[in-house]
């Protein structure tokens, strides 16, 4: 069993969870994946990790309350365990020095990117950084991101924090400024991504994206997490989770995210009737 | 030989019924059942039956003893060289291993050793597996990768003999292959979750969760004190066909359908948290024994019409002809000598066809069997909303990361002696699927038992040259 050693609640519905796992802490690096199963009954479920302590032998995982498993773990205090907790997994990041390097983290996507913009920093490169989410609230890790970057761009959707963009407007103007990035790497949601590397494609500049996928073993046994990648077929667990953002098939990936939407929402709908106060009993179990 | 009673069928649950649940299909003889098919055994003096089998089965023994009702007798007789019976009597070919040696077969019908062995493990199973006696420590440690057949086998013979043993396993569950791939209905869970307590009980510490080549290298193992490896990770890739629209929703690799379904029970969704999809119309590419399993589930879990389509002929199928008549009689059509050449989706990213062409069988390939020969302007289209991928599996290369020195062929597989397990590398192991390809529970078992007489060989004497380039 691998026990929740602190939980922070950076936003209402993103959660924040440190887990005692050493084996996992000893050998994780930026860019790499766990799969969690809360119980006995649970799905696994693939979370980027967002640091991790060696010396402590803790992970760092975040999410967002999306659907049942997640709102089941959001109801998860210090001392509860996962059943499982499976990693590293998937290939770390490719950390060199390639000089001026442009990282970009939507929403709970920041999670991620933050142990790749520091590792690229300690790595000697110049980081420029721009975080945003849909408003304040979901907007999280600023100073974080300001201590590994020497350059960080803020932006809500709504304006209701720093400046009013999306993420794509400052990562054009700097492309098309004098210091344009050798490199970039954007991390959030499917659909932010898809438009970060759209945005990206004319400039001709690398843009990595991590994939989020439905997976089930994380480990190449199963394929669920397939996507096409210059038209070939890759596993997001073995051959990913970072891929070339512009050779990707995104209409696929953005399907393939909705295979089991109508599972997914009666789960939730079942677990929200249930779940007065994280009791789960009158479940049937 | 001048009179001998018909073999005894085995009671299975009613082909209408039991195509709608997950409950197992064959029931197990009843003691009578047991005695009167135990009574045909011919005892003979020199029993070729054994030979007949990958783990050499004490099978007149132990069938001598059940005949002389004395059951604990007839456990320790069978379990001398099998862990795991009440997984071998359900899932083993007996029919071309055992019984297809059996004397009695010549002019009869074999003895059932299969369902024989089925019931005297079962019959253990319900008094409470006793301990066995395990020899004393013996201060050597071994790793043992992976908790399926081969590894469970290697480890289960590598404790009794006294050695530290540790198995490390990827997934949160004990089995391998028994507990992703082989079906309630066919292979109960809790079957197997005894045969790998008996394992445990023997001395062997497992690991779950554990992915070897990320969590630690087998390098990394060495370094923590370990004496010998052995690797026993099987064939967990799928192969897809690389054809037109294999991506679309709907689609699954048999593993993924399989696991879904018996590792996770997503037949007991939204009891169970993952789901799956549920096909009305489902095609099943394959003939395999992972593919009648997955035809099967596809019903079960409340399909219409299910389909298997293969390119060759019956007599070519893979799979077990048991598992071929079980499929037959659920109801499963059978699509001979056809072959899919494309998936057709809707604009959603759905399945909703699929495209296949008549074949003709012409001159055999590497394998032996007939190469199948497309017919042109064949090709025809029949509506489904899912197809399940069931082309075999490929060794999974994750517990190699950092570990170059280990001979592989260009398919993947290990490189291992085949008496010995040994492979180009000291003091590792391996044995199973990974090295042999997709083969059979009985088989891996053989290659860890092998395995494990080797290990403890060399542990007794390491300072023998063992390895010689």
């Amino acid at each position: 069993m691998y026990r929740i050693t602190a939980r922070e609640d950076l936003a209402p519905v993103t959660k924040l969870f440190k887990v005692y796992a050493p084996e996992v802490a000893r050998k994780a690096k930026a860019g790499q994946f766990v799969i969690v199963r809360i119980d006995e009954e649970g799905e696994r479920v693939p979370l980027t990790i967002a640091d991790y302590d060696r010396d402590s032998g803790e992970i760092t995982i975040v999410f967002q309350e999306v659907g049942k498993t997640t709102k089941q773990m959001g109801l998860m205090k210090v001392g509860d365990e996962f059943a499982s907790f499976v990693g590293p997994l998937g290939l770390p990041t490719d950390i060199e020095k390639y000089g001026t390097v442009l990282v970009v983290g939507g929403g709970v996507g920041i999670a991620p990117i933050y142990p790749i913009a520091r590792a690229l920093h300690e790595a000697g490169n110049k980081v420029i950084a721009i975080i945003g989410a849909r408003n304040q609230s979901l907007l999280f890790w600023e100073d974080k991101m300001r201590s590994v970057s020497d350059e960080l761009i803020v932006c809500t959707d709504d304006g209701s924090y720093a400046r009013k963009a999306l993420v794509t407007e400052p990562m054009k103007e700097i492309l098309s400024s004098d210091h344009k990035p050798d490199i970039i790497w954007a991390i959030g949601p499917a659909i932010m991504m898809k438009f970060a590397a759209l945005a990206t494609q004319p400039f001709g500049v690398k843009t990595i994206v991590s994939l989020n996928s439905i997976m089930v073993d994380g480990t190449g046994m199963c394929g669920a997490c397939r996507v096409e990648v210059g038209g070939k077929t890759k596993f997001v667990c073995v051959d990913g989770p970072e891929f070339d953002g512009h050779q990707m098939d995104w209409q696929l990936l953005l399907d393939r995210q909705r295979i089991y939407l109508d599972q997914e929402k009666r789960a939730t709908e079942l677990f929200e009737q249930h779940a007065h106060g994280g009791c789960r009993c009158g479940e049937g179990k | 030989m001048a009179k001998v009673a018909p073999r005894n069928e085995m009671p299975r649950q009613d082909p209408h019924v039991r195509g709608r649940n997950f409950d197992e299909v064959a029931l197990g003889y009843s003691a009578e059942q047991a005695l009167a098919e135990a009574q045909r055994c011919l005892q003979c003096k020199n029993p070729t039956c054994r030979d007949g089998c990958p783990v050499n089965v004490r099978i007149p023994e132990f069938i001598l003893a059940l005949r002389d009702n004395d059951m604990w007798r007839a456990v320790e007789m069978l379990k001398d060289k099998n862990n795991l019976p009440a997984i071998c009597g359900r899932v083993c070919p007996q029919e071309t291993q055992c019984e297809e040696k059996c004397v009695l077969g010549k002019k009869f019908e074999p003895v059932a050793i299969g369902r024989l062995e089925r019931y005297v493990a079962d019959w253990e199973i319900g008094q409470g597996v006793r301990k066995p006696t395990v020899a004393p420590p013996t201060g050597k440690k071994v790793a043992v990768i992976g908790a399926g057949p081969a590894g469970l086998t290697c480890a289960g013979d590598l404790a009794k003999l006294g050695h530290q043993v540790v198995i490390y396993e990827s997934l949160h569950a004990p089995g391998g292959v028994l507990i992703y791939g082989i079906p309630e209905f066919r292979l109960p869970k809790a079957i197997v979750r005894t045969e790998v307590q008996y394992v445990q009980s023997l001395g062997a510490e497992l690991r779950l969760n554990s992915v070897i080549g990320k969590l630690a290298t087998v390098d990394e193992l060495f370094a923590q004190g370990y004496d010998a490896i052995f690797l026993g990770t099987g064939a967990g890739l799928p192969m897809f066909m690389n054809i037109p629209g294999e991506n679309l929703n709907g689609v699954y690799s048999a593993n993924e359908f399989l696991t879904r379904t018996n590792l996770m029970k997503a037949y007991k969704f939204p009891e169970y948290d993952t789901p799956i999809m549920i096909g009305k119309q489902v095609a099943v590419i394959g003939a395999g024994n992972v593919a009648m399993d997955s035809a099967r589930c596809a019903l079960r879990l409340g399909a219409d019409r299910v389909q298997v389509v293969y390119r060759r002929t019956k007599a070519e199928a893979p799979a077990r002809a048991e598992e071929l008549e079980n499929a037959e009689e659920e109801g499963i059509e059978f699509h001979y000598l056809t072959n899919p050449v494309s998936i057709l989706g809707t604009d959603k990213g759905w399945v909703s066809g699929i495209r296949l062409q008549k074949q003709q069988l012409g001159e055999p390939d590497a394998s032996g069997r007939p190469r199948p020969v497309p017919i042109p302007g064949s090709e025809y289209e029949e509506q489904v909303d899912m197809v399940i991928m069931a082309l075999g599996t490929r060794p999974n290369p994750m517990v190699f990361t950092d570990t170059p020195s280990l001979e592989r062929t260009k398919h993947g597989t290990v490189v291992a002696n085949e008496e010995s397990g040994r492979t180009k590398r000291e003091r590792i192991w391996s044995g199973g699927d990974i090295v042999t390809g997709a083969a059979t529970v009985i088989s891996a078992m053989g290659a860890g038992k092998r395995a494990a007489a080797d290990i403890d060989a060399y542990l007794k004497n390491p300072q023998q040259t063992w390895w010689v380039e």
